[in-house]
């Protein structure tokens, strides 16, 4: 059993899945520390205040509220664990965007105004197709299949310019995002999708039910009762699983690799770099504008349109869970599980404490800013080992590589450290 | 005219001060992508500053008396104070690119996400709503400089560069400007300047001639931050009435697009904020903008969406950088991080 154990922690994959633990974990304990010092600071929060907002954010998911004695009562709470899983889903879908962009060596900080254009396809074809002379399935199909062209087109331009003007991918999908976020602003400004049948919501795009167009829940409500998690999570896992596929066995997959791996080693070897460059950033694009359909085509979300100030943070919380997943596609399901569940912390801490929803972000950044050097992190795990055992045989882990880690250990122990 | 030239100022000036800030930290060889962040934390630091001062009985006895010299040093205090904080919140990105040799994009993105998520964070505990503002008053009445401030009488006509440069202005903006001079000329004519840009075209060569590589990125960066987090503040206190909302409209970016466009030399620099500075004012106030004093305003008659003009500001970026990419030199060893056994 501990030759067993040993031969786990020697595994590229394992010591990867604890340097991302290792990460959450900090980035928790900050969260705590923040919430805690804040609180004795601030006098309207009592020390009992403070004492729960720090629970709320390790164990907010099993909070079901406060009983009536005012003390927080803890348990499994199906509403919020199907929520959980419904909020997952776009972010599934941008992380994997993310981390595709991120394995052909390009950081995809565009997801965001990908997510938007996405968005804006989605909801005019969902909405603007009659379902009295089509059948809402076809709109669904079509409005999905619309979204994820966009989103291919609108990323594809960022890289684009990388690859044929050599303009910094990251700048470029900066403004990208920008425009994005105006374009959108502007076509629903113009369109007749605002919804002027309840006067309070003039500010939103109307629900796709309003055309009875709707992601069926495939029983998925049965389980979770009372939330709003429906069969889009089966498709974004299902995607994880081909992009996956896509990335490590096949010969697109590799070429997009030694792209990120060596742009002019590539090049060198007959693979056509520019058209694999903007090939990652399509691919990226329609990843995250599908997790912009799948939350609108749910059919009980809502669209504030006049969004020209704001890019969605969905978009950009792709970063960390790319990261925190090493671009791993499978990982990304687990890391964005995770992302969703702080989220319903997040929400926790505002309806039951003095604290609000920032601090979870407060939380993802720490985690970001500990990702930038998981390396760090990994060869201290290694070099502990080594000094453990008076080895100092194994290999240091390298940041690029080529060939992938193995793959058979890294769902086993990120599902059971990640959900706790 | 008037009203056009000053409004362009008041985009151009933070814009223009950040810009610079990115050129210190990258001719040291660090990418600085945090710059929007340090930015959103300097305004909020300074603005919270700003609003606890106006609590102090000596404070307001000199708003009072209409002691327009203690009010404005009280502006350049809160400046200073903002600046202070950015270059310390900027520590954590040397810290992560320098000491340990972390991604810096992922590190600079990383800052760009706490800096918001904190501050509101802060402000929903303080404000109770997501905006942060002044105590009492408006950063107009406190901090601009009028004809009243000035003891000149309101219908004195001062010609046109007087109305235009004295007259409703900030001295924020005549501050950086100065320190945007210094510093340029800090860059390229000192020693110290010499070293710096060193570090960042080949530290290797660098090293072996004496100089603390690390030290010397840790001090550009540390001027970035410094000059990213009081540009924040003076973007706060020009455009947005002195309000902190965990928001600064992506002028940390544009600023970073300044400066690929101005190919990291400070003159260039301040044209290029000129011009991004001119088409964000365009943006913000076209239908206001008279342009030759003739009480017609074209701009708003040729009847283009206003979405156009907000969209315009970043189009503008993504061609110009299209145009002068190929031109463009960044400093050779920026991203990555000195390692002394690479030679």
């Amino acid at each position: 059993m501990k030759e067993k154990l040993s031969a786990l922690y020697e595994q590229d994959g394992t010591k990867k899945v604890l340097s991302s633990l290792i990460s959450i974990v900090i980035g928790l304990l900050v969260g705590g520390i923040v919430v805690f010092i804040v609180g004795l600071i601030i006098p309207k929060i009592s020390l009992s205040g403070a004492w729960d907002g720090v629970r709320i954010i390790f164990a907010g998911i099993f909070s079901t509220g406060r009983n009536t004695t005012g003390m927080l009562t803890w348990g499994f709470n199906a509403t919020n664990w199907g929520n959980m899983l419904f909020r997952a889903t776009p972010l599934i879908m941008t992380g994997l965007s993310v981390a595709v962009a991120f394995k052909t060596g390009l950081f995809n900080i565009g997801a965001p105004g990908q997510y938007l254009m996405g968005t804006m396809v989605t909801l005019m074809i969902a909405l603007g197709i009659p379902s009295t002379s089509v059948p809402a399935g076809i709109i669904w199909i079509l409005a999905l299949l619309g979204g994820m062209l966009a989103g291919a087109i609108w990323g594809s331009i960022p890289g684009l310019v990388k690859a044929f003007l050599n303009i910094n991918e990251v700048l470029a999908c900066i403004m990208t995002n920008w425009i994005a976020a105006n374009i959108v602003t502007w076509m629903f400004d113009i369109s007749n999708f605002k919804n002027v049948v309840e006067n309070t919501k003039s500010g939103y795009i109307y629900k796709t039910t309003f055309n009875g167009v709707a992601t069926p829940k495939l029983g998925l409500d049965k389980i979770f009762p009372g939330s709003q998690v429906n069969g889009g999570i089966l498709i974004a896992i299902v995607l994880a699983v081909a992009m996956y596929i896509l990335i490590n066995k096949t010969t697109l997959g590799y070429e997009l690799r030694a792209c990120g791996a060596n742009r002019h080693g590539a090049r060198y070897a007959g693979i056509r770099d520019k058209r694999n460059i903007v090939l990652s950033m399509a691919i990226a694009g329609a990843l995250a504008a599908t997790g912009a359909s799948l939350y609108c085509l749910s059919g009980n979300t809502e669209f504030f349109w006049s969004t020209y100030q704001s890019l969605p943070a969905i978009g950009f919380n792709g970063i960390p869970v790319a990261l925190l997943a090493l671009n791993n596609p499978i990982g990304v399901v687990f890391s964005a599980i995770f992302m969703a569940m702080l989220d319903i912390v997040g929400m926790q801490l505002t309806n039951l404490t003095a604290y609000n929803e920032y601090i979870t972000d407060v939380i993802i950044a720490v985690i970001v800013y500990l990702s930038a050097f998981s390396l760090v992190i990994r060869l201290w795990l290694t070099g502990r080992k080594n000094k453990k055992s008076k080895e100092n045989t194994a290999a240091i882990p390298t940041q690029v590589k080529i060939t992938d880690q193995s793959p058979d250990a890294v769902p086993e122990t990120e599902e059971g450290g990640e959900e706790a | 005219m008037t009203f056009l030239i000053q409004q362009t100022l008041i985009y151009a000036i933070p814009l223009m001060i950040v810009a610079l800030a990115g050129v210190f930290a990258e001719r040291s060889g660090i990418i600085n992508l945090a710059l929007e962040g340090i930015m959103i934390f300097g305004a909020f630091v300074g603005v919270l500053f700003v609003r606890i001062m106006q609590g102090n009985a000596g404070i307001l006895a000199a708003k009072a008396a209409g002691d327009w010299i203690t009010m404005q040093g009280f502006e350049l205090l809160a400046m200073l104070v903002a600046g202070v904080m950015g270059a310390i919140f900027s520590l954590l990105l040397s810290f992560a690119s320098i000491n340990l040799r972390a991604d810096q994009t992922i590190g600079g993105t990383a800052l760009n996400m706490m800096a918001p998520a904190l501050v509101l964070f802060l402000v929903r505990i303080i404000a109770n709503q997501n905006t942060l503002q002044m105590a009492t008053g408006d950063s107009a009445s406190w901090f601009m400089i009028k004809k009243s401030t000035l003891g000149i009488d309101k219908n004195t006509d001062l010609g046109f560069i007087g109305e235009t440069f004295l007259n409703k202005t900030y001295i924020a903006t005549y501050i950086c400007i100065l320190l945007f001079v210094v510093l340029s000329i800090i860059l390229y004519k000192t020693k110290f300047g010499l070293r710096l840009r060193a570090c960042g075209e080949n530290p290797q060569a660098a090293d072996s001639l004496g100089i603390n590589v690390h030290k010397m990125r840790y001090v550009g960066t540390t001027i970035s931050g410094f000059l990213a987090g009081m540009g924040g503040f003076v973007y706060s206190l020009t455009t947005a009435n002195c309000t902190a909302n965990g928001d600064v409209a992506g002028f940390g970016f544009l600023a970073l697009a300044v400066m690929i466009f101005g190919n990291w030399k400070p003159l260039n620099i301040a044209g290029a904020s000129l011009l991004f500075g001119l088409f964000k004012c365009i943006a913000a106030a076209y239908s206001s903008i008279d342009i030759n004093g003739d009480g017609v305003y074209w701009l708003a008659e040729i009847g283009i969406s206003s979405h156009l003009y907000r969209m315009l500001p970043y189009l503008i970026t993504l061609l110009v950088l299209a145009f002068t990419s190929k031109k463009s030199r960044a400093p050779k060893a920026e991203g990555i991080p000195y390692d002394k056994g690479q030679r």
